[in-house]
């Protein structure tokens, strides 16, 4: 009897563990978070291994240091009594105290310069907004250039936080592939281009196996552009390789599936 | 019992340290070059001597020509010959991809031509250094004087493999070849390769003449040229050099431009300060009169589909860009912005408008959608005009007139092209000035 009984409870005991342990892993699409995930982005930069995390940090410590100097600006009366009672601030000065203040008030709003960007991708990565702003030399309104910012951004995020990586790690290998891989440009913008490639990779980076998803897509009369794009998207892939993987959990990226869509991109 | 509670325990465990797959998202690649290698084609060693062929060394023609049009789209990077360590005939054969990646080489172009029996036989294959497999392999066999076109040819089916794009270079450009001071300017017909090569002049340089454009199958052009001091629209055969008027109409007629399908030609007719736009049927001569208003309208050019018609026209009080059917119905302006718009032209893929803009002492070249929208601004300069589609749509040849001198007394015409996203502006190669290009479809089809 207390043998059935301790078997009974053990058993239960263990698919109470089972049943905590495996509910995240069910959970394939978290709930969609509010753009205050961008913040991540800095805090992570500390611990991450892409090459551009310390220039990141200079210009968040520069942000904040220009935040301090504002409270002490204001705050001190010692300070406004050194002023010149009749000086006019400029134009431009105005501006700029006034964004700062802006910026006290809402601590999570993030300077654009902050958006974590390599060297690398400043020199060969071309932003869907510089391309916009190059491509139409008319000049485009500011505002369209700063909705696209966000929407970036924020796809990024998501897609990070779904996969399992780290932000950090998301965005080296991602940062890693921009760079290998080159668009072509003949493509139509209004097409619907995403191409998956599932790989398969050894724990140094370099691929076992690569898979194009849609591969019969490939041969089909009029997806002309989809191969070419899924052939430039595989070359990429091997040109990177071996991958910047994190050097840990082996088993979660084993196995990895890359979106290659550049509508953005082409759409400008 | 014991021990198969411990299997389910372990069992279940591992069925539930399982991950789910890593996903994640490409949006943005870079848009450099392509590098891409192109050999040397092999010449075969028992290939015979033609006429003034060199044959020995049109291998090297070839490839450098192929290199050539690459560079000039700024879509791929030729790289340097000296940096290849395989030789030509190994590299057709199966290149060591590896030694090719050493060199950053993405594609890799290798062939090899024969001359014998007064045929040029030349096969080309073109590989993916990445995937280590060949993506394309053709072979073609002319007469040894078409080598060139050969290149040409080449370059297209390589550029369209790789891009998705149709080709442009095996094409030409007839345009107007200027000479002499502005106060006597000679100015006659010209025909070259998209390159610059094979420049032949098409009129002797008596009358004057302008806007030259090619029909669907590059075999007429028609043009505006000056007949008992009237300036008329008129027809001409390249191949056999037989000209002649275009309609009988009692006074000038200008702006000329083929209709997609080739049968009719679309123009302007002035009589009294007013100018409307008719179409003329070949076969049947028979005149249409598209538009009937008492402003300016001129510079007519059909959509690719032959449905759309889009023109300028000051109907309303300044000269902007309109759209309407073919039949003349349905008229709709689609330019409001500042400034005067002029000379639009359809794109061949149908979605653009190419045309030109003067504001505030500038010239401007640009496209719109159809619709009006999007309109983007590609160059800016003090004066230029009378853009010209490319066969694929993807640039624009216009001509550009710029002081030349000491003190910028004189000036000089040339044509330029670039890019429909603004980028790879540059030059073309011309004997003399030119001006009013006009770019063919493509010769092989």
């Amino acid at each position: 009897m207390t043998r059935s009984l301790i078997y009974s409870l053990s058993f239960h005991a263990v698919m109470i563990l089972l049943t905590v342990l495996s509910l995240p892993f069910m959970i394939r699409q978290p709930v969609d978070l509010p753009p205050i995930i961008s913040v991540e982005l800095i805090q992570i930069s500390d611990k991450t291994n892409i090459p551009f995390a310390p220039k990141a940090r200079k210009v968040i410590e520069k942000v904040k240091k220009e935040e301090k100097r504002v409270v002490s600006e204001q705050a001190p009366p010692a300070a406004k009594a050194k002023e010149k009672p009749d000086r006019i601030p400029l134009p431009k000065e105005q501006d700029q105290k006034k964004k700062l203040i802006k910026k006290k008030q809402n601590p999570e709003e993030i300077k654009p310069e902050i958006r974590q960007a390599s060297e690398f991708e400043k020199k060969e990565i071309i932003d869907t907004n510089q391309i916009a702003a190059l491509i139409d030399k008319a000049k485009e309104e500011s505002t369209k250039v700063e909705k696209s910012k966000k929407k970036l951004t924020q796809s990024s995020v998501k897609n990070s936080f779904a996969s399992g990586l780290t932000l950090s790690e998301a965005d080296a290998l991602r940062a890693q592939i921009f760079g290998c891989w080159t668009v072509p440009l003949g493509l139509p913008y209004d097409d619907d281009l995403l191409v998956r490639i599932k790989l398969e990779l050894k724990q140094d980076g370099t691929i076992s196996k690569s898979e194009i998803l849609d591969h019969e897509r490939m041969n089909r009369p009029g997806q002309k552009f989809y191969k070419i794009l899924a052939e430039s998207a595989l070359r990429a892939v091997r040109i990177c390789q071996p991958l910047r993987v994190p050097q840990t959990g082996y088993e979660k990226w084993k196995d990895i599936q890359l979106n290659f869509n550049p509508t953005e991109m082409l759409k400008g | 019992m014991k021990k198969i509670f411990y299997i389910l325990t372990l069992f279940l465990f591992k069925f539930n340290i399982a991950y789910s797959l890593i996903e994640v998202d490409i949006t943005r690649g870079n848009l450099d070059p392509l590098p891409i290698a192109v050999s040397p084609l092999h010449v075969d060693p028992q290939s015979n001597n033609y006429q003034d062929v060199k044959t020995k060394e049109l291998g090297e023609l070839i490839s450098s020509i192929v290199e050539k049009n690459f560079r000039s789209t700024g879509l791929f990077n030729p790289l340097n010959k000296d940096a290849f360590v395989q030789k030509p005939d190994i590299a057709h054969l199966k290149p060591r991809f590896e030694d090719w990646r050493l060199i950053t080489a993405q594609a890799l172009v290798t062939g090899k031509l024969l001359i014998k029996d007064e045929k040029l036989k030349i096969e080309f294959r073109l590989w993916d250094v990445a995937a280590n497999k060949e993506m394309i392999a053709l072979a073609f066999t002319t007469t040894p004087s078409n080598w060139r076109r050969v290149a040409h040819i080449i370059s297209d089916k390589i550029y369209e493999r790789l891009t998705g794009e149709t080709g442009y270079f095996d094409t030409r450009i007839i345009y107007v070849s200027e000479t002499g001071p502005r106060t006597q300017r000679i100015k006659k017909l010209a025909i070259m390769d998209q390159d610059g090569e094979n420049t032949k002049y098409l009129t002797l340089g008596n009358e004057l003449v302008l806007t030259p454009r090619f029909n669907p199958t590059n075999q007429l052009v028609t043009y505006l040229s000056y007949f008992r001091n009237l300036p008329r629209v008129y027809l001409l055969d390249i191949e056999t050099g037989i000209q002649e008027v275009v309609g009988n109409f009692p006074g000038m007629t200008f702006a000329p431009r083929f209709s997609p399908d080739g049968k009719k030609i679309i123009m302007s007719f002035a009589e009294d300060g007013n100018s409307d736009i008719y179409t003329m049927d070949l076969e049947s001569r028979l005149v249409e009169r598209i538009t009937e208003d008492s402003s300016i309208d001129t510079s007519p050019s059909y959509s690719p589909d032959g449905k759309y018609i889009t023109f300028n026209s000051d109907r309303s009080g300044l000269q902007q860009i309109y759209i309407m059917k073919s039949d003349g119905s349905g008229v709709k302006r689609i330019s409001f912005g500042d400034g005067l718009y002029g000379t639009p032209v359809w794109s061949p893929r149908g979605d653009l408008i190419a045309f030109t803009k003067v504001r505030g002492g500038k010239f401007y070249i640009g496209v719109m959608r159809s619709d009006g929208s999007g309109e983007r601004l590609l160059t800016e300069n003090f004066y230029q005009e009378a853009p010209s589609w490319s066969p694929n749509g993807r640039l624009l040849v216009f001509y550009r007139e710029t002081k030349s001198g000491k003190k910028g007394e004189g000036f000089t015409a040339r044509l330029w092209s670039i890019d429909i996203t603004g980028y790879n502006e540059r030059e073309l190669k011309t004997e003399t000035d030119a001006s009013d290009p006009s770019w063919s479809s493509l010769l092989s089809k």
